[in-house]
């Protein structure tokens, strides 16, 4: 009987053991070896030894500030945009939806079934100086025959918004979902006018998911360096081009460890103090739908 | 609440002219924004049929099939979508057995060391895509263990694990435990229990992660691309052709893949509504 019961409280460390390792292996242990390797010195040539100095991290933060805070500034606007563009939509899913609910939300969800570099390159077709767009309205003569929109900012933070939109729309329309009906009627009864009863009931009940969304588009937007190296130039690199140049062009791996640690530090507390303000499991829920 | 209580009775009249504005603004509003989200499929799909001469598959020259025909004529990009294939089937199989355990576990049972491991899968979602590759890559540097289709294998299931294990985790709560004890009351054994009553019971959530392992694998750039070595994924082959100008091809595979995406989940929600049913 004890052996029994014993067998069964160890079951829950059995289930979770192999994910647990495999998460342990590949994810808990190589940030510590980054963290290790950001603190090393020495070249590919010469070796790396540990000299627990954090010169590369001065370094590199003196060298690539810009980069970091554009990053983070092109990861605000993104955010910003799917916010503002996305919520009324997720609104209109949400109260005027009615049976055709989930045929609208498969159409939001309908770029995830192309590859992502394959949309932003199909954006690049889009975009490019003598493509889809710019072509009829340069021969039109209503943009100069030099205009351009690929290389600047405004192409990349558009890719972003557009990439993320539906990490946006889906936590805020399960939000609204789950709003009563009655909750409206209510407020109407109470003579509260629709724009009273928006920004008094819908809008404070339908913050955990926007909180959510401002997370599954802030972070993977700000990090992210497919679009700035498709849809940008020279002028628009994000921090993402600068931590895979150093490792794969540069070889330089403690300066990209130091740059991946203070881009993860920067995200990861902010997001931590995010989830902690609003109660982690609420924003972890919502986020997994 | 006093304030809205406070305010003067209003006519109802008063509500109608916006109400008629805003009827119309927010459907027109949404079906843009959906047209915006859809509009790079659409192109991807008619430049599939474009007859291009040139390296730039980027001006329409006129309908053609010729591309589906010549599917599989270039040996490289073939190779890299075989590649992507066989890792997604691989990365699916583990990533599901592994998070659908963790899972399990985490929505049915209290134990010690629970908060951190939710934390764990928290930080693993919440982590950027290009810190997770970055990390790993400098383990596989440190230890010494050459890139290739093996590590992109592990990358994909490190980066996966957690999608199952939450989607899991909300089933097992919400299952009822009595249907457990009942197929042990009616002498089941603990394996019999466990295969046929509480995984086909788990079965809609597993399904559902296993999926979007699949989707997410097939479809990574950054993780893959920080471990993948000299082997070629189809969105990594994707990426380096995007420079030189990306073949038709491309877009046939492309709309093939989303044709077979979207069937599949269509498939799928007919099953659902009519098992609902």
């Amino acid at each position: 009987m004890t052996r029994r019961r014993l067998r069964g409280r160890l079951t829950p460390y059995w289930l979770a053991l192999p994910g647990w390792l495999w998460l342990l292996i590949f994810f808990v242990i190589p940030t510590l070896v980054m963290l290790s390797l950001s603190t090393q010195s020495g070249s590919i040539e010469t070796g790396f030894r540990q000299t627990f100095d954090v010169a590369n991290y001065s370094q590199t933060w003196s060298q690539f500030h810009v980069q970091f805070i554009r990053s983070i500034v092109y990861g605000l606007i993104a955010t910003v945009l799917c916010l503002t563009i996305g919520y009324p939509v997720a609104y209109w899913i949400a109260f005027r939806g009615g049976a055709r609910k989930s045929s609208l939300l498969f159409l939001i969800l309908l770029p995830f079934f192309v590859s992502f570099v394959i949309r932003t390159q199909s954006w690049n077709f889009i975009l490019a100086d003598n493509g889809l767009l710019l072509t009829p309205l340069k021969s039109g003569h209503l943009v100069p025959q030099d205009f351009h929109i690929l290389a600047t900012s405004t192409a990349v933070v558009g890719g972003l918004a557009y990439n993320f939109l539906p990490f946006m729309i889906l936590p805020v329309y399960v939000a609204l979902e789950r709003i009563d009906p009655a909750l409206l009627e209510a407020s109407a009864d109470l003579y509260a006018s629709r724009t009273a009863a928006f920004l008094r009931v819908v809008f404070p009940l339908s913050l955990p998911g926007v909180f959510a969304g401002v997370l599954l588009t802030f972070v993977p937007a700000a990090s992210d360096y497919v679009n700035a190296s498709i849809l940008g130039g020279a002028k628009t690199t994000m921090i993402g081009n600068i931590i895979q140049t150093e490792y794969f062009t540069n070889l330089e791996y403690n300066k990209a460890a130091a740059l991946s640690f203070i881009l993860m530090a920067a995200l990861l507390i902010g997001v931590f103090a995010y989830a902690r303000a609003l109660g982690t499991e609420d924003v972890f829920e919502v986020a997994a739908g | 609440m006093s304030a809205v209580l406070d305010r003067p009775v209003q006519a109802p009249q008063r509500t109608r002219h916006p109400r008629r504005w805003r009827g119309w603004l927010l459907p027109t509003w949404s079906w843009l924004v959906i047209g915006w989200l859809c509009l790079p499929i659409f192109v991807m799909i008619l430049f599939g049929f474009n007859n291009t001469q040139g390296k730039f598959n980027i001006k329409w020259q006129g309908f053609t099939l010729q591309w589906y025909r010549q599917l599989f004529t270039i040996p490289d990009l073939t190779n890299a979508l075989e590649a992507s294939l066989s890792i997604a089937v691989i990365v699916t199989v583990i990533a599901t057995i592994l998070g659908t355990l963790l899972g399990m576990a985490l929505g049915r049972y209290k134990f010690r060391g629970i908060g951190s491991v939710n934390l764990l899968l928290f930080a693993n979602i919440a982590a950027p895509e290009v810190v997770l590759g970055a990390s790993l890559l400098s383990l596989f540097l440190t230890v010494g263990i050459p890139r290739g289709y093996w590590t992109i294998v592990i990358a994909q299931v490190m980066f996966s694990i957690a999608y199952v294990a939450v989607t899991v985790r909300a089933r097992m709560a919400a299952l009822d435990p009595a249907l457990e004890e009942a197929a042990r009351d009616l002498g089941a054994n603990g394996v019999a229990t466990f295969f046929r009553v509480t995984l086909p019971l788990l079965m809609p959530g597993v399904m559902a992660g296993a999926l979007l392992t699949f989707a997410l694998s097939i479809d990574d750039y950054i993780i893959t691309s920080f471990n993948a070595g000299q082997t070629v994924t189809f969105p990594l082959w994707v990426y380096g052709a995007s420079r030189n100008g990306v073949p038709p091809q491309v877009n046939v595979m492309g709309t093939l893949i989303f044709g077979f995406g979207v069937l599949l989940a269509v498939a799928g929600a007919a099953i659902n509504r009519r098992r609902q049913a």
